[in-house]
């Protein structure tokens, strides 16, 4: 009997993130896709222009971005004392406080709470934490089903699919393909779609409104994340667009929050800043539709169990690389997602992370470290064209810490001898004095002698295949910029 | 005119030394008819950047070393390539810094400071938009990424094609989109850059340009490249260049 016959939810994909061949290899199978570049093209297209339309509103948008870094930076200097002033918090407000060191001992605790309500679902707030520690899967293996209940988070978990974007986990599919989904999926897990759907985006929603509300009603735990965890007050807060969190963090009994350390804010008055900052980064809105906060119990009124298990998973060593450490500023707003020219042509599977697109490409290595091919290559899956951090609404300079990136990756393979290194070196010691470099053009220009009358060179065999498969390469002239001047202008200056 | 005795000394970066000598050709021609002196200290190499962007940052080093050799006594150090000012002013300080090497971040800090790309040196130190081009086609003009976002430089090259005499400058769609270069990104992940670039030259094609032009010659060698594969009948030339061109010719 194969596994999936036992499962309570439908399956992801098989094979890991971790196991995933290097950016490039992904990228190749994406861009092939036709129906994924349309897709992308338009999606990230039309939320870019929203962005830009609602950040040319407000005049104090760069004052807004510097005291956004500044308040991260603050926070992420003393986050031991913050850290210990919001569990104080927490515990005041009848919340129960737990530690957890990585993904393992995260979703061990879950399990343990989730399973010692005597239930065997949850419904689930949309949550990039807890898709960093994959907790669905270790519920599952535990025999209890996580219904997502975001819509996009839905469409993905029906779809036996993986999240493409942080904000919009579903950006990879078009509204045909969501149908199909519904239709073919829904009635496995719940509610049935009705057989006259139509791929009219208010009847979709309709359909998963109707297939949600069931596991609403029932469920007995939820389990979300937090956008901001405030120390002084204790308060969690959670900022979403269509009221499925709302209705996860008010009706069942208990409520658990995952929720990574460098969420934490000092005082509600910080908030005020993320709070513009956030919805027009992310979503291009003025202001946000559901923001749900909440001190630990309140009695008679919402979840009288409240448990917030703050995750390390890699963050402490983020923090301690002075160079890396501007990652932990992130709010997840995906504004950097959405303009990266990269990001649009592949989409995020190939990133081989919950965390895609640039952002990813920084923090992912960080987080995993860069022992597999993927981790090794996502620093180099940016032209560092600068876009992402013209956009980022905390001004995490994004390209300066890929190429820092770049050189731990390069550092770590110094000793082996490869064709990037051999290159690295030869254009290393061509380039170190102008008497080498003299030396290399005069052989680079026989090319021009030896095949007189060319202006471009066609596809060629590698190592000029990269370049020549689909690009033509000029020839280089016969004569040097430094030959023509000191023939013309003599030896000295 | 403006620029009477302003020694210039220039910066014609790697690539154009080898592959485009046209480019800093142009230059000295732009800046000799403005009236300034144009220095070529022999020593300079490159700005190391591919080394720096592929994350080889000491074999970097020496190319920062040589740049302030070559360039210690100018108070006016131009480049005809936003990519490459853009490196020496936002990577060299950096590289000094890995080097552990304080003479040398001393040496650097004042270098940047002298350090312009051609299209700053024009408006901003010579104060001149109108350089006496003259080039009656029909032009594209594509902002690099590092021209804009490293070096950033502005307006200025639109400033200064505004006044060449006889042009058609018409707008390229979605122009702030990268191309695709990207350095060694170009032939690590070749199919994203050249999907890319391929979206660069569909908007180039469909202006109905004679001309892509541009202040990186690196960013022009592939999206020409593309554009020559595709015999899509459109040149690409360096803003330089076109700067240059007179009603009597270069």
């Amino acid at each position: 009997m194969s596994s999936e016959a036992v499962r309570r939810t439908p399956a992801p994909p098989t094979g890991t993130y971790i196991g995933m061949p290097k950016f490039a290899k992904n990228a190749k199978v994406q861009l092939a896709d036709q129906q994924l570049r349309k897709n992308l093209r338009k999606a990230t297209g039309t939320i870019r222009a929203k962005r830009v339309d609602r950040v040319a509103e407000v005049p104090e948008w760069e004052e807004l971005r510097l005291a956004g870094e500044a308040i991260k930076n603050r926070t992420l200097r003393h986050l031991d004392t913050y850290l210990v002033q919001l569990e104080e918090s927490l515990v005041r407000n009848g919340a129960k406080v737990h530690w957890a060191r990585d993904a393992a001992e995260a979703n061990a605790i879950v399990v343990e709470l989730v399973k010692a309500k005597g239930v065997d679902e949850v419904v689930k707030v949309k949550s990039m934490a807890t898709q960093e520690i994959d907790l669905n899967e270790a519920l599952e293996e535990a025999g209890i089903a996580a219904w997502e209940t975001d819509l996009a988070e839905l469409i993905v978990q029906l779809g036996h699919d993986r999240p493409s974007h942080i904000l919009v986990p579903a950006i990879h599919r078009n509204r045909s393909e969501v149908r199909e989904i519904f239709l073919r999926e829904m009635k496995l897990y719940g509610t049935p779609a009705p057989t006259d759907l139509t791929d009219e985006p208010v009847v979709l929603a309709a359909a998963a409104r109707t297939h949600l509300r069931e596991k609403f009603l029932r469920a007995k735990v939820a389990i979300s994340g937090a956008n901001f965890a405030i120390a002084e007050t204790g308060t969690l807060v959670v900022v979403e667009s269509e009221g499925n969190g709302r209705m996860c963090l008010t009706l069942p009994d208990t409520l658990i929050s995952v929720v990574g350390i460098e969420k934490t804010l000092p005082t509600v008055a910080d908030l005020e800043v993320f709070m513009r900052l956030l919805p027009r980064s992310s979503t291009g809105e003025r202001m946000n539709p559901y923001t749900s906060m909440w001190n630990g119990v309140t009695p008679g009124d919402g979840p009288q169990e409240v448990h917030v298990v703050l995750i390390d998973n890699g963050r402490t060593k983020v923090l301690a690389d002075p160079d890396g450490r501007a990652a932990l500023r992130c709010i997840r707003c995906s504004a950097c997602l959405n303009i990266c020219p990269v990001y649009e042509r592949v989409g995020g599977h190939a990133y081989g992370s919950v965390y895609p697109g640039p952002i990813g490409a920084v923090l992912t290595p960080q987080l995993r470290g860069t022992t597999s091919d993927i981790d090794k290559s996502l620093p180099f899956a940016s032209t560092l064209c600068g876009a992402c951090f013209e956009v980022c609404p905390v001004r995490i300079p994004i390209p300066d810490m890929l190429v820092h990136m770049r050189h731990k990756v390069a550092d770590e393979k110094r000793h082996h001898v490869g064709v990037e290194q051999t290159a690295i070196a030869v254009a290393g010691w061509a380039l170190s004095s102008s008497k080498h470099f003299e030396l290399v053009q005069r052989v680079a220009m026989l090319a021009g002698r030896v095949l007189p009358g060319r202006t471009h060179l066609g596809p060629l065999p590698w190592p000029a295949a990269p370049w020549t498969n689909a690009r033509d390469l000029p020839m280089p002239p016969t004569e040097s910029f430094r030959a023509w001047w000191k023939r013309t202008r003599g030896e000295s200056a | 005119m403006h620029a009477e005795g302003l020694t210039v000394a220039l910066f014609a970066t790697c690539i154009n030394d080898v592959m485009f000598p046209g480019t800093p050709k142009a230059v000295v021609t732009v800046l000799e008819r403005l009236g300034c002196t144009v220095e070529f200290p022999l020593e300079q190499t490159c700005c190391g950047q591919m080394f720096t962007n592929t994350g080889y940052f000491d074999a970097a080093v020496p190319d920062v070393r040589n740049y302030v050799k070559a360039f210690a006594g100018y108070d006016y150090i131009v480049g005809p390539s936003g990519s490459c000012v853009g490196a020496v002013r936002h990577q060299h300080p950096m590289l000094a810094a890995h080097a552990k090497d304080e003479g040398l971040a001393a040496e650097v800090d004042k270098v940047v400071a002298r350090t312009y790309d051609f299209t700053e040196m024009l408006v901003d130190v010579l104060g001149v938009t109108d350089v006496g081009a003259y080039f009656p086609h029909r032009v594209t003009y594509h902002p690099t990424c590092h021209s804009v976002r490293v070096a950033k430089v502005g307006d200025k090259p639109y400033q200064l094609l505004s006044k060449v005499k006889g042009i058609d400058l018409v707008p390229l769609p979605d122009a702030d989109q990268c191309c695709g270069f990207g350095g060694t990104f170009s032939v690590k992940n070749p199919d994203v850059s050249v999907a890319m670039g391929g979206d660069k030259a569909r908007h180039v094609a469909s202006t109905g340009a004679e001309y892509l032009v541009t202040g990186d010659n690196a960013c022009l060698m592939h999206i020409g490249g593309l554009l020559h594969r595709q015999n899509a009948g459109i040149k690409t030339l360096h803003l330089a260049e076109l700067l240059a061109h007179t009603e009597s010719g270069i």
